[in-house]
């Protein structure tokens, strides 16, 4: 996969912004008590994801992963790898985004007020339908990145997605409609 | 061999390159034990699209063929309508590890010859012979500089896929 596991070996951890604030015996950043921040809101100009504790809130992929976890002896001396620290350290998206799943903008424009930059240059994007591939390489974000933020946005509620549709008894292959519908495209070409 | 000018050529967008970025986490599949403590590598993927329909678009993903680069395939052969595996027929054996993974994969896959400068030196039933594939796996001649080619090639791959889940 193009997005390595996260867990007790990846240094990814420590470049959350969250993280070292607060109290030291958290170094997570996970707020200790009931948070003054609002939870990631579907709508409105809401707290960035930076500012969120690194956890996902839900894992639907993987739902037993993600307990915290203790600091990986050091860390601190692991290269930086960049493009994770837009995710807060995350290496796995909340939802398993297929590589052509396609994503198209709902948010209204004032919702876009406040989110993070890589968010709104994907909301901006695809206000014309574009796969996650697409965003990936016209936004010269790796893929693993990529998915992450669009699965953020469509938490958000601020993209819908259309994950390509498959024939779930048969592995998630294209089923024969489908397939049937494609041949015929091709050959009109 | 081929695959950035196959995709171009039937592709309506000009060919865009994502990265996906490789972690030592992969080490399993690529051993990177003896650079240190983590190293990333980038892999480049080039792909184009087709609009087939209103509601139908079709993505072609060309991915390196050694078999370090597996943990690409494994992402994109789910929900995947099937392979082509573009061969050099001067470097026939470069193929093998793309071959065996789609046999194993059950991934429907056509095997295209893409002759160097449009030139075929081998009938496909030499390579058939030669890579010992079974005789239900379509192998064609192309010239990926071609979008009725690369047209057409697709048009195979699809009608083989469509026949094996019929099946």
């Amino acid at each position: 996969m193009a997005t390595p596991p996260g867990g007790p070996s990846s240094g990814n951890w420590s470049y959350g912004p969250a993280q070292g604030h607060g109290d030291g015996a958290n170094p997570y950043g996970f707020p200790s008590t009931p948070s003054h921040r609002q939870p990631y809101a579907p709508q409105g100009p809401g707290p960035s994801p930076y500012d969120q504790p690194q956890a996902p809130r839900i894992q639907p992929v993987q739902p037993q992963r993600r307990a915290p976890e203790p600091a990986p002896a050091g860390a601190a001396n692991n290269p930086l790898v960049r493009p994770y620290a837009m995710t807060g350290g995350r290496t796995r998206p909340r939802y398993q985004l297929a590589i052509e799943a396609l994503v198209h903008t709902t948010a209204q424009p004032h919702q876009m007020q406040g989110q993070l930059p890589e968010h709104q240059r994907i909301c901006q994007l695809c206000r014309e339908i574009k796969s996650v591939a697409e965003i990936s390489a016209l936004l010269t974000i790796p893929l693993g990145v990529a998915r992450i933020l669009v699965a953020d946005l469509a938490e958000a509620g601020l993209v819908a997605i259309h994950q390509p549709g498959g024939d779930e008894s048969a592995g998630g292959q294209p089923d024969v409609t489908l397939l049937e519908r494609v041949l015929s495209g091709l050959r009109k070409l | 061999m081929g695959k950035t000018t196959f995709v171009g050529a039937v592709s309506e967008i000009n060919p865009l390159r994502t990265e996906a970025v490789m972690t030592s986490a992969s080490a399993g599949i690529d051993d990177l034990t003896h650079t240190g403590d983590k190293t990333t590598t980038t892999v480049a993927m080039d792909f184009g699209r087709i609009t087939l329909d209103q509601d139908l678009i079709l993505y072609l993903f060309g991915t390196p063929g050694q078999d370090r680069f597996w943990f690409m395939w494994d992402d994109l052969v789910r929900g995947a309508i099937g392979a082509i595996v573009l061969v050099d027929t001067r470097r026939l054996a470069d193929c093998f590890p793309a071959v065996d993974y789609f046999e194993n994969s059950g991934l429907p896959f056509v095997i295209a010859l893409n002759g160097f400068d449009g030139q075929q030196p081998y009938q496909p039933d030499e390579v058939r012979e030669a890579l010992q594939i079974g005789p239900d796996t379509p192998i064609i001649t192309t010239d990926a500089r071609h979008r009725a080619d690369a047209k057409s090639a697709l048009i195979t791959l699809v009608e083989h896929a469509l026949m094996a889940r019929l099946r």
